[in-house]
């Protein structure tokens, strides 16, 4: 079973609804006792950065715990943020750090939200993003981006006039700065491929 | 790369899509979610459901609407129509809508959307805009509220360069004149808009060929262009649609 968890932000239910059609166990919760159960969580997206570290408050405590206990977590646009030390959205805030790096802002050369449908080249050592080929398009709608400081994690780019960090993934924490489950076909085969990998810890 | 959105728009009343000619003469073409899943289906980028009724009544149904479209649809899709408040969007967005689009309620009170892009992120923010040419000043369009319905006196490029400044993360630029008659967008407005932001436009009003669509972008400066009359009633694919921009060389996801 794989917990998303609810922390009071939007699409919270499109996670799940994106889940259950691919055919997974999938259910929105903040009980520490379902979240303890679970086989993997996700951190879905669709607020601000310092609201959505509000909102998930004391639950910070289940997610740190799940990730030294190894079980798989997926950080979904500002949840993939979160994952990182600190964002400087509306001032400084400090995210989870399970993964070195920084949350800034897009350069304003560009388009401000990065928002649509943008080519990921997915790097074949990344089992999140396996099965699609060398590159595809995935929905994206932020402001700010992860700059990844971290030797040992992996990273998926997408050019938005600069290598834009699309996906990210230290041993069993995974993140994707695109919505998977706004993403067409090809976002229900990120889901499946992290359903795989929860289901391989059980 | 990024890529030009292709972005069908259902309006919504009483749960049928209907379409009309210049906000009138409305006609049926389908049930929403039906709609919206053949669309996501075949390709489309992301939908946009706009409750035209938008009375107490119709809200419950318009949440209800959003909550099937979400278990059914998994491309992006805006909702707008009547929205007034931080709880109206956090029910929406919650429900499954990735966007809410907001246009009377953000002229009567532009605090709305600063408070919203604080709390929901500017992503999820759009502020429609009706256009409505200036019969007083050439080259100026006048915003109307209340579905076009009542002309203001601000204009829309000013309102547009404020609205962008007080958090909205995208425009839904809509010209009332254009809309419905299958003519071609106003571009002269999608441009002096475009110029004015820097947050992605859409282009909404008036498209009815192929060519339509490559002008909105490439000459209105658009970075995802609107429809309705000319997809609802089978005259185009949606790979159509893209395989034409694409073959002109404007960057497509297909």
């Amino acid at each position: 079973m794989i917990v998303v968890i609810d922390y009071n932000v939007g699409n919270v239910k499109s996670v799940c609804n994106a889940l259950q059609h691919i055919g997974c166990d999938a259910e929105v919760s903040r009980d520490p006792a379902q979240i303890e159960k679970a086989n993997g969580l996700v951190l879905p997206g669709v607020a601000a950065f310092g609201y959505a570290r509000e909102a998930l408050g004391s639950a910070d405590v289940l997610v740190r715990q799940a990730a030294d206990a190894c079980k798989p977590i997926l950080g979904i646009c500002v949840g993939h943020q979160l994952l990182f030390d600190e964002s400087c959205e509306y001032g400084p805030q400090q995210g989870l750090g399970l993964i070195h790096g920084a949350v800034v802002p897009i350069p304003a050369e560009q388009t401000v939200p990065h928002m649509g449908w943008n080519l990921v080249e997915l790097p074949e050592e990344m089992e999140l993003l396996a099965g699609l080929g060398p590159a595809k398009h995935f929905y994206f709608a932020h402001s700010f981006h992860a700059r990844v400081e971290d030797e040992q994690a992996k990273v998926a780019h997408t050019d938005y006039g600069f290598p834009l960090t699309a996906s990210v993934q230290k041993g069993n924490i995974y993140g994707v700065q695109f919505h998977p489950e706004k993403s067409g076909p090809q976002g229900l085969q990120v889901l499946r491929n992290f359903h795989a990998i929860c289901k391989r810890r059980v | 790369m990024l890529t030009k959105r292709i972005i069908p728009c259902l309006d919504v009343k009483d749960n049928r899509v209907v379409k009309g000619v210049n906000f009138l003469n409305l006609r049926d073409a389908g049930d929403p979610v039906e709609l919206g899943a053949r669309y996501s289906d075949s390709g489309a980028d992301e939908l946009v459901f706009l409750d035209i009724t938008a009375t107490i009544r119709s809200r419950k149904t318009i949440v209800e609407m959003v909550r099937r479209v979400a278990q059914n649809v998994f491309i992006p899709f805006t909702v707008g129509g009547g929205v007034r408040t931080i709880e109206q969007i956090d029910e929406l967005l919650r429900s499954g809508a990735e966007k809410v689009s907001v246009n009377t309620a953000a002229v009567q009170h532009p605090d709305l959307l600063a408070q919203a892009s604080r709390r929901f992120g500017n992503q999820c923010v759009v502020l429609a805009i009706d256009a409505r040419r200036s019969q007083t000043r050439p080259g100026h369009w006048q915003v109307c509220v209340k579905a076009g319905s009542e002309p203001t006196d601000i204009d829309v490029v000013e309102w547009a360069a404020h609205g962008e400044e007080l958090g909205a993360g995208e425009i839904l630029l809509t010209s009332m004149d254009a809309d419905g008659t299958l003519a071609g967008y106003d571009n002269e407005l999608n441009k002096a808009v475009s110029d004015a932001v820097n947050i992605p436009v859409i282009a909404s009003g008036g498209a009815g060929t192929l060519d339509h669509l490559y002008d909105a972008i490439v000459v209105g400066g658009a970075d995802a262009v609107l429809m309705a009359s000319i997809t609802h009633f089978g005259d185009y694919t949606i790979t159509q649609m893209k395989e034409y921009l694409r073959d002109r060389g404007l960057p497509m996801n297909l």
